[in-house]
């Protein structure tokens, strides 16, 4: 399913978070969201999972606008991974997994073996099957962001949505994971804070400030040396390496004239 | 929650709750049969001993709708009239606060909240004195009970106004509320105790610290109802609760509608607290121990934990009233001293075993 968000406007305490977003996310695409911190972008999420509703405009996820949904019928198109969201003190890895199938069921429905079979499922394509009878709060920063995104993923959403799923991980781990999140195929839309890691891994970026959206497109469109400059405030350029992988550079004076 | 069954092994580290992976019908079902026994025996103890074959006939001759004519009417009074209604509504009540405790746990997202945190048994306390000091007539001629149900259900009121930010329950302003309207109705009773004399004092801290004595059969339609359905009403809900302790944004993300849960939960818990206190006084800690204890035991899932914290507490409260009447026999001591006394001192302990089993993390 695709996601589109239309004339989107959000308000928090008072103060307008987003004005006028207009987004779209083609099936199966991967497009990341970039701007610098209180640009609004976890805002721009939060109205698509149901945490906030707009002010104004429309959240279409498929062709169904999800606050016209129940809070369960939209949990059954879309999958969030939030940051520092609390694990169940004493749950393993799998139990953690398992809440993920929590929209599927009424109050009077039991786990079936779908379920187990969805969960394992999940646990296998994140490669988190290995600890999953641990502890989930004893878990590493990668092994937890593994377990979060099997929980996700047995919501069998359609659209992911992902809120910085790198951070607080090693090098390594980020790498891991975004690869993990690259071979689902599946529409996603994920919050980044780490230009390179996004302009690597992303078909397509779309670049917010103060609440608007104010480049998009692939990513040596979206990162343009004068967008990285008025956006994020560095002096950069982005190209495609002779391997095939765009990278950002940093200049020797990295901090731009504002 | 489930786990998954091909790569199940033995649960991580001694954390991870030993009768985890048995059935919640096999756990249970023990508890229950500990359950009967302990009933059994309690009925039979006291300042006439009646032996537990007798107390068993008795007991299922009633039940059974049989004549009870030839039965020993000394006995058949003493068990039917007195230690039946008693052991009974011990149970209720251990089962209504444990699964309280439970839900508020998950409410406010603290494993320090129980039923008196909320300040509900607090405004019980102040309706329950008032009647005892002051006469009935002082509130519209409301007994004991009523007039104690009437100040939790006041309590919970304003807690539940106070307790609301932008129109949504908030989980850090209904524990302040709650504890500042708990200290609020404590200053009252308080007052109330002052002023009173010797007599209606001693009936007063009998009250205040719980006890299931003047149990009759006619209370425990009302508590048995209340507590019945919904414990497992809230049983249903566990999954949802499940998800609630994740957080409000992920909980949100996993399709729940969390504010409406989160009235559902404060109102059950609530009209299970009040129910329960204002036939037995202030009961404490059971509400903050065995929610623990079965978590401990018994893995995390709602679905698990709530069924039998509902069995555990009614176990504990029987065991509690026994030992309350027995202890120091022919007097009484009420509950409350013991419910702390033996819990605190649990508590403490398996709170040390974990913290230890943590350790080196």
């Amino acid at each position: 399913m695709k996601l589109e968000l239309r004339g989107l406007r959000a308000v928090l305490g008072g103060l307008p978070v987003l004005d006028g977003v207009d987004l779209r996310v083609e099936e199966g695409e991967f497009v990341g969201l970039v701007g610098p911190n209180g640009s609004g972008k976890s805002t721009l999420l939060r109205t698509v999972y149901r945490s906030l509703r707009p002010a104004a405009g429309t959240v279409l996820v498929g062709d169904a606008d999800v606050w016209r949904l129940s809070a369960r019928a939209a949990a059954l198109r879309t999958a969030a991974v939030l940051q520092d969201s609390p694990l169940p003190d004493g749950a393993t890895a799998s139990e953690v997994v398992a809440l993920g199938r929590t929209p599927h069921h009424g109050l009077l429905d039991r786990d079936t073996a779908r379920d187990r079979d969805v969960v394992h499922d999940a646990l296998q394509r994140t490669g988190a099957a290995a600890f999953a009878d641990r502890a989930a709060t004893e878990l590493s920063g990668g092994e937890r962001q593994r377990v979060l995104l099997a929980r996700a993923l047995a919501q069998e959403p359609h659209v992911l949505l992902l809120d910085e799923p790198t951070n607080h991980l090693d090098i390594r781990a980020r790498f891991e994971l975004l690869g993990v999140i690259a071979e689902l195929g599946l529409t996603t839309l994920a919050v980044l804070h780490d230009l390179d890691l996004a302009a690597r891994m992303c078909d397509r970026l779309v670049v917010v400030k103060d609440g608007r959206i104010v480049a998009g497109g692939p990513v040596l469109d979206a990162l343009t040396p004068a967008v990285l400059s008025d956006v994020f405030g560095v002096n950069a350029r982005t190209d495609r390496h002779p391997d095939g992988v765009v990278r950002v550079t940093y200049d020797a004076r990295p901090l731009a004239c504002r | 929650m489930l786990t998954v069954g091909r790569t199940r092994r033995p649960a991580a580290g001694s954390r991870g709750a030993p009768l985890r992976a048995v059935p919640l019908w096999a756990c249970a079902a023990v508890l229950s049969l500990l359950l009967a026994l302990l009933m059994l025996v309690a009925i039979g103890i006291g300042s006439v001993d009646v032996p537990v074959a007798d107390s068993w006939r008795i007991v299922t001759r009633h039940l059974g709708g049989g004549s009870t004519d030839d039965l020993d009417i000394v006995q058949n009074q003493i068990v039917w009239e007195y230690r039946m209604p008693r052991v009974l509504l011990a149970a209720l009540a251990g089962a209504g606060l444990a699964v309280a405790g439970v839900v508020l746990q998950a409410l406010v997202a603290n494993p320090l909240a129980d039923p008196y945190v909320l300040g509900i048994s607090s405004g019980a306390s102040t309706g329950a004195v008032l009647v005892m000091t002051s006469g009935a007539a002082a509130v519209g001629g409301l007994g004991v009970s009523a007039a104690a149900f009437v100040g939790a259900a006041v309590a919970t009121g304003a807690v539940f106004l106070l307790g609301q930010r932008a129109g949504r329950l908030s989980p850090l302003r209904v524990v302040l509320a709650g504890v500042a309207v708990g200290y609020l109705l404590q200053a009252a009773t308080g007052y109330l105790q002052l002023r009173s004399n010797p007599n209606e004092l001693r009936r007063v801290m009998f009250w205040l610290l719980g006890s299931v004595a003047g149990a009759r059969w006619d209370q425990l339609k009302v508590v048995s109802v209340v507590v019945v359905t919904l414990t497992l009403a809230l049983t249903l809900c566990g999954r949802r609760l499940n998800a609630l302790v994740t957080g409000e944004e992920q909980a949100t993300a996993l399709g729940v509608d969390v504010n409406r849960l989160r009235v559902v939960l404060f109102t059950t818990s609530a009209l299970l607290t009040g129910t329960v206190i204002a036939v037995t006084g202030g009961v404490g800690f059971v509400g903050l121990l065995i929610p623990h204890i079965v978590r401990l035991a018994f893995g995390p899932d709602h679905r698990r934990v709530l069924p039998l914290a509902a069995l555990l507490g009614a176990v504990y409260l029987v065991g509690v009233d026994l030992l309350s009447r027995t202890a120091d026999a022919p007097n009484e001591i009420p509950l409350g001293i013991f419910t702390a006394a033996v819990g605190a001192p649990v508590l403490l302990w398996l709170l040390r075993r974990e913290s230890e089993a943590g350790r080196g993390r």
